[in-house]
């Protein structure tokens, strides 16, 4: 469904991405773990553009896009088919929960307000926040707001959600309710990109693990087996730390 | 105290809040109004890196920052006539008024906008939205809440300075106070009479500035 070819990414003279492929099935669950600065999040960033890649291709569906020298048009479309979930959540801050959810699409998709309002409840009601459609972000929990940016990326029926460590900026007993709802979707079939550091929700919920590290991908294996028989010893000692930590 | 000068005081007080009303008052609005059009416009095609708009832009603000509002009037007023441009001089108070007010205001717009956060922008760029959807819908909208407090500032500070367009013959409270001290030589009094008018206006608009303050954290 979606494929990146050798996707080249620096910033300055600091490289980040150094010729990533990647291949994404529809249903597909992949967690992509790695150390900060392995360049996770901006392989994330340049699949919808957030982020101008240097160079590579990408094909969607049957679409291909260069990288580097999209068009306008074409970014839309990627950004339609799309949906990101950022760290620090970003929701609208002038905009209600619910107005959160169908901004998007009442103004880019140019849904009547009626019917986006209903697909708003739905999503909310979805991630658990049917008594919150009028709170304001600065009203609601980190873990609620995440809930809703989850909402809003689903509202327009993406064919791919990338989360970009979603749960990095949460409390730790809020981080449950978020893992929740993304292993609720991702049993429902949708297509996901999840950098993480929840271990648990890449050895449980994620079918592919992908590592990275130094703006390369060390090792891309089916979830069991990454964490049983890792490849690579890097990944052995990455395991191990985990582990250790907790 | 005696009754001539009670009653100096309170016939002239009358005349000088009238010309408050009829004359500060219309001038700082439609110039404050027009002046906020303005600086919208001159920190957007900042923000948004608009070609050639935006080094106009910045050559405007640099002209109107760095000359004096008085030398402004009578360059528009005195000075126009000689190329045969002849404003009255209402119009020139509210041409200079605003262009300054536009530029001073539109240095404050544009630090309100780029202290929203970026990543309110890419949320809607991940929504589908274009640019200057996400700027008009939620961009701007936070921008000018952050703003408001500074922004009142300059519209107290208007209210002040349009007693400058008194050098260009225009009767407002200053020039009424004028007009009645040298009929009565009561300067000191009629003077400190303009400055308690000036203040009861301003400190109007501070009470509503707090007001509104008040209204807009509810909204958060």
């Amino acid at each position: 469904m979606l494929e990146i070819k050798n996707i080249h990414k620096s910033f300055g003279t600091l490289d980040v991405l150094k010729g990533v492929d990647l291949t994404v099935n529809k249903g597909d669950v992949i967690a992509i773990l790695g150390p900060s600065g392995s360049g996770k999040t901006t392989l994330l960033r340049c699949i919808n553009f957030l982020e101008k890649a240097d160079s590579g291709t990408m094909i969607f569906d049957e679409d291909v896009f260069d990288l580097h020298n999209a068009t306008r048009k074409e970014i839309a479309s990627v950004r339609r088919r799309t949906g990101f979930v950022f760290q620090n959540y970003n929701l609208f801050a002038n905009k209600t929960a619910l107005e959160n959810v169908t901004e998007g699409l009442i103004i880019a998709r140019k849904m009547k307000k009626a019917e986006a309002e209903e697909i708003g409840r739905k999503c909310l009601d979805k991630v658990g926040l049917s008594d919150r459609y009028d709170y304001y972000p600065s009203q609601l929990s980190g873990g609620q707001q995440q809930r809703v940016a989850i909402a809003r990326a689903i509202a327009a029926n993406p064919e791919v959600i990338m989360f970009d460590e979603p749960t990095s900026a949460l409390d730790p007993e809020l981080i449950g309710e978020v893992l929740g709802v993304m292993r609720e979707l991702a049993e429902e079939g949708m297509t996901m990109l999840v950098v993480t550091h929840e271990i648990n929700f890449a050895r449980n919920v994620s079918n592919y693990v992908i590592f990275m590290e130094n703006g390369v991908i060390v090792e891309k294996n089916d979830s069991r087996s990454f964490f049983e028989n890792p490849r690579e010893e890097r990944i052995k000692t990455f395991i191990q730390n985990i582990n250790k930590e907790r | 105290m005696d009754s001539r000068i009670i009653k100096i005081l309170v016939d002239s007080f009358g005349s000088l809040l009238l010309a408050g009303f009829k004359m500060t008052i219309p001038l700082t609005v439609i110039s404050f109004s027009i002046g906020l059009v303005i600086a919208l416009f001159t920190a957007l095609v900042q923000t948004a890196k608009v070609p050639v708009l935006r080094k106009l832009a910045r050559f405007y603000v640099w002209i109107i920052r760095g000359t004096p509002m008085i030398v402004q009037l009578f360059v528009v007023y005195f000075g126009l006539p000689n190329i045969g441009i002849l404003l009255s001089a209402f119009a020139s108070a509210v041409l200079v008024f605003s262009v300054s007010v536009g530029a001073y205001c539109s240095e404050t717009v544009r630090a309100a906008i780029e202290s929203v956060p970026v990543g309110q922008m890419e949320a809607g760029y991940c929504v589908g939205m274009n640019y200057w959807q996400i700027m008009y819908r939620i961009v701007i909208p936070q921008a000018l809440r952050t703003a408001f407090p500074p922004l009142s500032n300059s519209l107290i500070g208007l209210v002040k300075d349009t007693s400058l367009a008194y050098s260009i013959s225009i009767v407002e409270i200053m020039a009424t106070a004028q007009r009645i001290a040298t009929r009565t030589y009561d300067y000191f009094l009629l003077y400190i009479e303009a400055a308690f008018v000036y203040l009861i206006f301003c400190t109007v608009l501070q009470w509503l500035q707090r007001y509104l303050e008040g209204k807009l954290a509810q909204k958060r």
